[in-house]
């Protein structure tokens, strides 16, 4: 909402684009005035990205039209938009770990070499907008935050007049946010604009001057988030009343199931982070949340749990009280371990293939779906229509492709194709990473039941909130080692963030430096 | 007016089938116009090629006989090649086979027994896949590409049949020619039917690759292959280890190639000479992706390329063609396979123009 | 062992070693860029067999050099325009592009077998290259000096220019180049062309000078050698240098133990040792690769499609 008169820095009128048969925007106008901070709301899937993608010349919009300080203009590529004045910080980044710092930044300006006067102007800019970085350091060896501050300082170095920002704190710890958004505002205060996308309406509240709600593909409204109230813009976002989770009532904690006892962990390539004497326990009824950032271990962490990778020594992990760390994936499923990994597409499922011979993946042994090495593809499609039913998974049967599915769907299948295992442990990651509302409050809520019927669950997740609503005690994960435990009820946000961040219930150090991982 | 090419979000089965047939009938196109920019009677050289060892009954049983070793290596590497291990070396897999089942034979030769010729196909398998092994355990131990250690090997493979050819089992009645004693009626394989070339090779090849393809569709050693080659991540979380998988499919693919080393030297040859590698374990290669990895695929796919030897020797009869011709025509399939199959994985989309700042809505 | 032995021993190295160079050095770019095209051994048969038939129906060796360059892209585009336009298998089609220059330079070739080629002349006279430790530097065609001319350009191209930047961009993260407004298949494009006349270029080698004469097969398994040569380097063109000649003493390994009459090995057991020395070579390598430096582009042999 730019002042009356003035003809605000970027506007869109009317931009639809479509694949397939799905539209990602529909007719979608939004304008982001001079010096502010204008938020891009909506929750996943809603079209946020596509449209930030057509902005910065990555997609071609079918129909619309885009007005850049009121003049219309074809932004047929992202060097255009950085010709433009528009800079660009990538959800996912686009940084290139086998490079230096300065490399990538290179790669991000038009016609610039990685060369020593580059280096000190990296180190200028970084310096003067409190983002320290080290120009000659393998971007592999860098934090995720660290590298997020390549891709801020690349965008700066070309003096934007638009920042554009993709979901930039889902992989930051709270202090880290806070750094980040000083950072933001003194940007917005030299008249820069910033076009923030989040689903993280507590941001969108603190920071943002505007914000435009996006729902399937549409604009459903703009807000002044400073005077709207953050369940009125969350019912906007997801088109319905918010649903929570129903906690059971104070359970009393039931036997340990599962025990972690010093699990080391050396990294299996040069891009991982090794595992360092990770210890915890999980109780019979009890939900166990594992926050942190993404890139300290929760991958590796993962790994480990499900037998993926196999523990140094068999008593690192206690299955019941059972050493199982030298047993592989499908030894620990026969004994009630099930896990479901962060990555679906490809890693709990196989896109290429159908809902069925999906079963066999992690079911095959526990459900009898073979039978002395040979397949039975009949009690597999039964097995998969059971979860179909019992997860309301919207799909066009057993026979449907995976990957056909909507992310939220597919998550809801492949956490029911583990719960109707009954497994005694369930490890999950991310659980509701890229799904929508709908689909998000029916995963916790299987999660929370499965633990009240008697399982001990362990849920990795980056998403605070999240662990917040459905754990019963944390840790955090930070350069692969793991935090003491605290009460998620009784424990502040604050307290968390320093655990992510590697400070471990000492005083609180200095913490202006960067939240690093040991190397 | 925008194109845009775009995955099909299901694939269409008629296309899947329709896709070799249609690359053969464009290699047939594309061909004849090479060979007549060439000089050569291209329509001709086509006719002959892919057309007239049809059309002759008296041909098939060679055609039978050529497609066995390609069907057997072919579907010994398409278990590899759908698990994402790329053994291109079935060339020297299929030596050493027929090194190995050689060997058993020269040793049984003053011997009579039903069990020699069995033993001699054990024996060309396990050699062959004693001889994939090497490559194998490279990958898994050294993390050494298997398709340049394979492919080195059968440079060596080639080398160790003429160094025996030529010295310790060279024919002591052979005038000094680089070549073994030939099989006995124990140590040869008899002909299925009487009075032909075809013989008790071809059933088998056919046969293995029916029970590949059971193999692949209902057990869970078929499962595992087809998911560590879709997604290797999946595979791991399923509990089927990338080495394990590596080692299986390696080892299957040698022993298929060296039984199929053994059955051809048991066949055709009767004996092994300098001249018996004859380039089968490459072109096998051509004919698993030509049948799309696909067991009963290759199985046409193999006789397809039966018909393109047969008739590219009658080719050089007929219309002079050089020998060299099958080989071009050959990658030329491949070629034409490879691109039509985008055909049947994506589609052209027409997009509305982007409409220019008057028709925008408001 | 005189000085002359050394020293003509010393030059057949170099002499073995400039098409492995060349054909490597080629790969190399393409590697970086992110396409595996393990058609090297048809492109160079490609450019071989073109340089034979320009140069014994013009004479003109340059031309013919032109020839076997172009015919080696022509290669690669092929390759290009199924891997990188229509998503094809690389390693399929670049063993189908092996086999396909096998079979058609033996076509278009058959006329010219065994015809004597002008050979290429030597760059500097004949009064530089009297004595035989100048001969070691003085004593080549224009090939050798412009291999190891382009293993040095190569190298200062991937680490000094804003080209090569984006080169090796292209083949370590696709999707991010593409997100940074990179093209990912033209790069692509231009990196697999350059690898084909490369190709063509050390094919052409072998039918110009090594020969120099046109023969069916005539590169005899040296674009695989050159393939494993670039995995042997580690991707960097120093070491592909370096390797390049150590190679190409193994190559001539198997000659110099004839001319010495080393009769107790048979004469195929030495034929054999090129090939296992190259996998012993690449096996020590890769079991002792360690760091960044010397592993391959993360995109390597991956194909790549723009979505959204």
């Amino acid at each position: 909402m730019a002042d009356v008169g003035a003809s605000p820095l970027l506007e869109l009128r009317g931009v639809t684009n479509t694949f397939g048969a799905l539209k990602a925007n529909d007719g979608v106008s939004l304008a982001v005035g001079a010096g502010r901070i204008h938020a891009l709301l909506g929750e996943n899937g809603a079209g946020k990205s596509t449209l930030v993608k057509i902005v910065f010349g990555v997609l071609k919009p079918d129909s619309g039209d885009m007005l850049w300080q009121g003049a219309p203009v074809e932004v047929a590529s992202p060097a255009a938009a950085r010709k433009l004045g528009i800079g660009m910080v990538f959800q996912h980044f686009s940084l290139f770990d086998a490079m230096t710092v300065a490399e990538n930044v290179a790669l991000g300006l038009d016609g610039a070499r990685a060369d020593a006067a580059l280096e000190r102007r990296i180190v200028e800019v970084a310096e003067s907008y409190g983002l320290p970085l080290d120009p000659r350091r393998a971007t592999h060896t860098l934090s995720v935050g660290e590298r997020q501050r390549i891709e801020i300082v690349r965008a700066l170095l070309q003096d934007p007049k638009l920042l554009v920002m993709d979901e930039p704190t889902s992989v930051l710890t709270p202090q880290e946010v806070e750094r980040l958004f000083v950072t933001l505002r003194k940007l917005r205060d030299e008249g820069r604009s910033i076009l923030y996308i989040s689903h993280k309406l507590r941001e969108i509240e603190e920071l943002c001057d505007a914000a435009t709600i996006l729902r399937q593909g549409r604009v459903v409204a703009e807000v002044d988030p400073r005077r709207t109230d953050a369940r009125r813009m969350a019912e906007l976002m997801i088109g319905s009343e918010l649903k929570g989770v129903a906690r059971p009532a104070a359970r009393a904690p039931g036997e340990v199931r599962l025990a972690v006892r010093g699990l080391d962990l050396p990294p299996e390539g040069q891009f991982e982070t090794p595992l360092r004497g990770a210890s915890f326990e999980v109780r019979a009824g009890e939900v166990l949340g594992i926050a942190g950032v993404a890139g300290n271990g929760q991958v590796e962490l993962m790994r480990a749990l499900t037998g993926e990778r196999r523990a140094p020594r068999a008593d690192m992990i206690l299955l019941d009280g059972a050493p199982v760390g030298a047993l592989g994936p499908e030894a620990r499923r026969k004994l009630g371990l099930a896990g479901a990994p962060e990555e679906r597409n490809g890693h709990a499922a196989v896109g290429d293939m159908s809902l069925a011979d999906n079963a066999f993946l992690s079911a095959r042994h526990v459900r009898g779906l073979t039978s002395r090495g040979a397949l039975r593809p009949r009690a597999a499609r039964a097995y998969a229509r059971d979860v179909i039913a019992a997860f309301a998974v919207k799909a066009g049967g057993p026979d449907a492709l995976a990957r056909s599915l909507s992310g939220g769907n597919l998550q809801k299948y492949v956490v029911g194709r583990e719960m109707l295992q009954a497994p005694k442990v369930f490890v999950v990651a991310q659980p509701t990473w890229g799904v929508d509302a709908g689909a998000t409050a029916a995963i916790r809520q299987a999660i929370v039941d499965l633990a009240a019927g008697g399982a001990a669950v362990v849920v990795v997740s980056q998403d605070l909130d999240e662990l917040r609503e459905i754990s019963d005690r944390l840790v955090a994960l930070n350069a692969g080692r793991v935090s003491r435990a605290v009460d998620a009820a009784s424990a502040s946000v604050e307290e968390i963030g320093l655990m992510m961040g590697g400070v471990h219930g000492e005083p609180p150090a200095a913490t202006g430096g960067a939240v690093g991982l040991a190397h | 007016m925008a194109w845009r090419i775009e995955p099909r979000a299901e694939r269409s089965r008629a296309l899947d089938l329709a896709a070799p047939a249609l690359a053969v009938a464009a290699t047939i196109v594309i061909g004849s116009l090479v060979f007549s920019a060439l000089g050569y009677d291209g329509l001709g050289a086509a006719r002959e090629i892919f057309l007239s060892p049809l059309a002759d009954p008296q041909r098939w049983p060679d055609l039978g006989v050529k497609s066995a070793p390609l069907v057997l290596i072919a579907v010994g590497l398409s278990f590899g090649f759908r698990a994402n291990v790329w053994n291109i070396g079935a060339e020297g897999q299929y030596v050493v086979g027929a090194i190995a089942g050689t060997g058993v034979a020269l040793a049984a030769y003053d011997m009579a027994g039903y069990w020699i010729l069995p033993a001699m196909l054990v024996a060309g398998a396990l050699g062959g896949a004693a001889y994939a092994a090497i490559p194998a355990l490279l990958r898994t131990r050294f993390k050494v590409s298997e398709i340049l250690s394979s492919l080195m090997l059968s440079y060596v493979a080639l080398q160790l049949l003429y160094f025996l050819v030529r010295g310790p089992w060279r024919d002591p009645q052979g005038y000094n020619f680089p070549q073994t004693r030939t099989f006995t009626d124990w140590e040869t394989l008899p002909a299925v039917v009487p009075g032909t070339v075809l013989h008790l090779g071809v059933p088998i090849a056919f046969l293995a690759a029916f029970l590949a393809w059971i193999v692949l569709r209902a057990t869970v050693l078929g499962f595992e292959v087809r998911v560590v080659g879709l997604a290797p991540a999946a595979a791991r979380y399923a509990g089927f280890e990338a080495d394990r998988t590596a080692w299986r499919t390696m080892l299957a693919g040698g022993a298929f190639a060296g039984l199929a080393g053994i059955l051809e030297a048991a066949g055709p040859f009767g004996q092994l000479t300098p001249q018996f590698p004859q380039g089968y374990g490459y072109v096998a290669i051509i004919v698993a992706f030509l049948g799309r990895l696909h067991p009963l695929g290759i199985a046409l796919a193999g006789i397809v390329m039966a018909v393109s030897y047969v008739g590219g020797e009658t080719a050089q009869t007929t219309v002079g063609l050089p020998g060299a011709a099958a080989g071009v025509f050959q990658a030329l399939m491949l070629f034409c396979l490879l691109a039509v199959d985008m055909a049947t994985r994506y589609r052209l989309r027409r997009v509305a123009p982007a409409p220019s700042a008057a028709g925008a809505r408001p | 062992m005189n000085a002359t032995i050394v020293v003509s021993i010393a030059m057949s190295i170099v002499a073995a070693a400039t098409p492995l160079l060349l054909a490597a050095l080629g790969e190399l770019v393409a590697e970086k860029s992110g396409t595996l095209n393990l058609g090297v051994e048809g492109m160079m048969l490609l450019g071989a067999v073109s340089a034979a038939i320009v140069a014994l129906t013009t004479g003109d060796l340059w031309l013919a050099a032109g020839a076997a360059a172009l015919a080696g892209a022509l290669g690669a585009g092929l390759f290009a325009v199924l891997t990188l336009s229509l998503t094809a298998n690389q390693v399929a089609t670049g063993l189908a592009l092996t086999i396909f220059g096998q079979g058609v330079s033996s076509l278009v070739g058959k006329d010219f077998v065994g015809r004597e080629v002008h050979r290429l002349p030597e760059v500097f006279p004949a009064a530089l290259a009297e004595h035989p430790l100048a001969r070691v530097l003085f004593g080549y065609d224009a090939f050798v000096y412009f291999s190891v001319a382009a293993a040095l350009a190569v190298a200062w191209f991937l680490s000094r220019t804003r080209a090569g930047l984006v080169l090796r961009a292209v083949g370590e993260g696709d999707s991010s180049a593409h997100a940074l407004g990179y093209r990912v298949i033209a790069v692509r494009y231009g990196a697999s062309l350059f690898g084909g006349a490369m190709a063509g270029l050390a094919g052409a080698y072998f039918s110009l000078s090594l020969t120099p004469t046109w023969a069916v097969g005539l590169t005899a398994g040296r674009g695989w050698i050159a393939l494993a040569l670039v995995t042997f380097s580690g991707w960097r063109p120093g070491r592909l240098l370096f390797g390049a000649y150590l190679f190409g003493a193994m190559m001539i390994f198997e000659l110099q133990a004839k001319a010495f009459g080393l009769t107790l090995v048979p004469p195929e057991a030495l034929a054999m040792a090129p090939y296992l020395a190259t996998i012993a070579a690449l096996t020590i390598i890769s079991a002792g690769r360690a760091g960044a430096n010397l592993r391959a582009p993360a995109c390597l042999g991956k194909p790549f499609r723009a979505t959204a």
